[in-house]
């Protein structure tokens, strides 16, 4: 307990000199304090936290980051850009298409108040807690009934270097009308010399019938850490997908969380790549509420040097939820000695009429592959690179974003070679 | 000077001694058959020859344009021009036929001192090939022998040695599995480019594929050594009277075959 209360007081200084904010969002923050400070970080003695010691995230002292400005960001034609500096809105889009609308929660506090926090559980969840203690003005898009809006809108959250450990919470709220269609882009992305924590919270409340393409693409710097929990609330025949890039980092925790109504259909798709020291833990957990939904979920991870990775997929299947349909798959290509990955399905069924299959692999690259290969006078490296990018290759193909699907083929691409090189 | 040379050679897998004793002389533009039951080493040979690590070789020596071959990587080997036919190509998910074939082109004509395809070039070349080994255009975008039936493997393997134009091809088993119709478009893919500059090993089980593909010598392999050479004709005798004729049997199936 002394060992809670003495994290938990590193952070009460901070959130005490919090800038006041208006009564609703300071009640929330006290409600996330509190819950904070009664949980405290979570133990490798708690089975989801397992295999992620968050100890080094315990033990540091972060101050909070100063608020940033979106001056010289460049304007991105065809796309809907939000810029979040050290965790706050600094830049928003000045022109919208028809039926989107963009701000910050102070910008529409009646429409936010109906969601913001009504999803992402803080209250025993506690880096969501922490997170929702620092709640400021985040971002807020908002898709009309019936809109179908073309260009991805893309949320970028950047930290800037700094000479202490510095910490961030950014908070987005994503409602999607119904029958709306969206692409939605997260990026994270820091400088690779500061030691910095991302805390980050996005909630999608998708209406019936939308259609929502969701992205992350994790680029952080190699200090890092990261935490972040994308939680979807998914109405009736609403269609689905959270994709999950996860290439930087030094301690990385992805929580995916999607709630399905009647006839809901989620995809969740993942990528990892871990590499030297880095630890990548992602956390899934689909929850069939209702009967007709399907889910599938394929996540893949490639390993190397000392890294290691955790894949644990919850497939919750809840009692009324008859004729669900579920998948789901983990493979891994571990390509050094010291790797570790660590896997594990959770399926929780309580319907008696479904369908939940699920696989998980660990593999190194196929000798008789590299061997074919070899003996058509490709060398043994690009004979490794070209394998171990196949392996990824089809999370990338399932990328329906093309301008993301272009930039991670060269990301991707030149990872690879420099890993050979 | 012969273009390959291969003497007393000696190989094992695991503990087990496969090759115990080969000499073989093989001069520019000869076709030679190498034929013998199971377990023979017939395989093996042809492993051995483009460098699977799996075999290790334990005596002799074998000369490729006067050179060590055997101190040259599995790459450098193909890169010289040694072409293998695999009797199981593999399957590569995720890499195209097109991808996988225009890197292996390159780097070969790379480190002949010819310049890179251009991707023009390079399909016009692949086109002209695809139509000699009446194959269908769609198979080079999908990956690599990922889903082909058995005959469109085997002339797979045909149709990447007429685009990297081997000086050495080693043919392993390349009619097992093949109805008579896909056997004489391989055989014809083959002979098409047969040459007085390529020689070329065609290991088999059958005299069948010998039909189509008439070698200039023929070795019968029996326990790890060649037990009898000749001309054609030895093949037509094997058929005849098959390898008991010779007092030869079948072995217990090598280990490691694969």
């Amino acid at each position: 307990m002394t060992a809670v209360v003495e994290q938990t007081s590193a952070w009460l200084a901070s959130f005490t000199q919090q800038p006041s904010a208006a009564p609703w969002l300071e009640e929330l923050r006290d409600a996330g304090f509190r819950s904070f400070a009664g949980l405290g970080f979570p133990t490798t003695h708690e089975e989801e936290w397992r295999f992620t010691n968050v100890a080094p995230i315990a033990r540091t002292t972060f101050e909070l980051a100063a608020p940033g400005s979106g001056v010289g960001l460049a304007a991105v034609q065809d796309s809907i850009r939000i810029v979040f500096v050290n965790g706050r809105p600094a830049n928003l889009p000045q022109r919208l298409p028809k039926g989107v609308q963009v701000g910050t929660f102070s910008g529409d506090p009646d429409g936010v108040q109906q969601h913001l926090a009504q999803y992402a559980r803080y209250q025993d969840e506690a880096f969501v807690a922490l997170n929702t203690a620092f709640l400021g003005d985040g971002a807020y898009v908002r898709i009309a009934r019936g809109s179908v809006v073309e260009q991805p809108i893309e949320l970028v959250y950047l930290t800037g270097p700094s000479a202490q450990p510095v910490v961030t919470h950014p908070r987005a709220l994503v409602i999607v009308g119904a029958g709306a269609q969206c692409t939605l882009l997260e990026r994270y992305e820091g400088p690779d010399d500061t030691v910095y924590f991302t805390n980050a919270v996005t909630e999608i409340v998708a209406a019936e019938g939308a259609i929502v393409d969701s992205y992350k693409l994790q680029l952080e710097g190699r200090g890092a850490f990261h935490v972040a929990t994308l939680q979807a609330q998914l109405g009736r025949s609403a269609n689905f997908s959270a994709n999950s890039i996860s290439l930087g980092g030094a301690l990385v925790r992805n929580n995916v969380n999607a709630v399905l109504s009647e006839g809901t259909e989620a995809t969740l798709n993942g990528l990892y790549l871990v590499n030297g020291g880095q630890h990548v833990d992602n956390h899934t957990t689909v929850d069939h509420a209702k009967p007709h939904g399907t889910s599938h979920e394929l996540y893949k991870g490639i390993l190397n040097g000392k890294a290691s990775a955790v894949f644990n997929g919850r497939i919750l299947v809840r009692k009324d939820a008859q004729k669900t349909d579920s998948k789901q798959t983990n493979k891994n290509l571990v390509l050094s000695d010291e790797a570790v990955i660590h896997t594990k399905p959770e399926l929780q069924i309580f319907a008696d009429d479904v369908r939940c299959t699920h696989g998980a692999t660990i593999g190194q690259l196929d000798g008789e592959a590299l061997f074919y290969m070899q003996s058509r006078g490709i060398g043994k490296k690009e004979a490794r690179n070209l394998l171990t990018y196949a392996f990824a290759q089809d999370i990338i193909d399932r990328v329906r974003m093309l301008s993301l699907r272009d930039s991670l083929e060269k990301i991707l691409f030149e990872r690879f070679h420099e890993n050979a090189g | 000077m012969a273009l390959l040379e291969i003497k007393d050679l000696h190989a094992k897998v695991g503990d087990r001694e496969i090759l115990k004793g080969i000499d073989l002389s093989i001069n520019a533009g000869e076709v030679h058959a190498i034929m013998g039951p199971n377990g023979s080493g017939k395989s093996t040979l042809a492993q051995v020859l483009a460098g699977r690590e799996l075999y290790q070789v334990t005596g002799g020596q074998v000369l490729y344009e006067g050179k060590d071959l055997l101190e040259l990587s599995p790459e450098d080997r193909a890169r010289e021009g040694i072409f293998l036919a695999f009797q199981y190509p593999v399957e590569i998910p995720g890499v195209s036929n097109m991808y996988f074939l225009k890197a292996a082109l390159n780097t070969v004509r790379k480190s002949r001192g010819l310049a890179e395809l251009d991707a023009m070039d390079f399909l016009n070349l692949v086109r002209e090939k695809m139509k000699l080994m009446d194959m269908d255009q769609a198979l080079l975008n999908r990956p690599v022998n990922t889903g082909f039936s058995g005959g469109e493997k085997k002339r797979n393997e045909i149709f990447q040695m007429a685009v990297l134009e081997p000086r050495l091809a080693v043919l392993d088993e390349t009619d097992s599995g093949l109805d008579i119709d896909a056997l004489r478009t391989v055989a014809g893919g083959v002979n098409a480019l047969r040459s007085p500059e390529r020689s070329m090993i065609v290991v088999t089980h059958y005299q069948r594929l010998l039909n189509y593909i008439v070698p200039d010598f023929v070795h019968v392999l029996a326990e790890g050594r060649i037990a009898k050479s000749g001309g054609k004709e030895l093949a037509v005798e094997l058929e005849a009277s098959g390898y008991a004729g010779l007092g030869i049997y079948d072995e217990e199936e090598a280990v490691g075959k694969a």
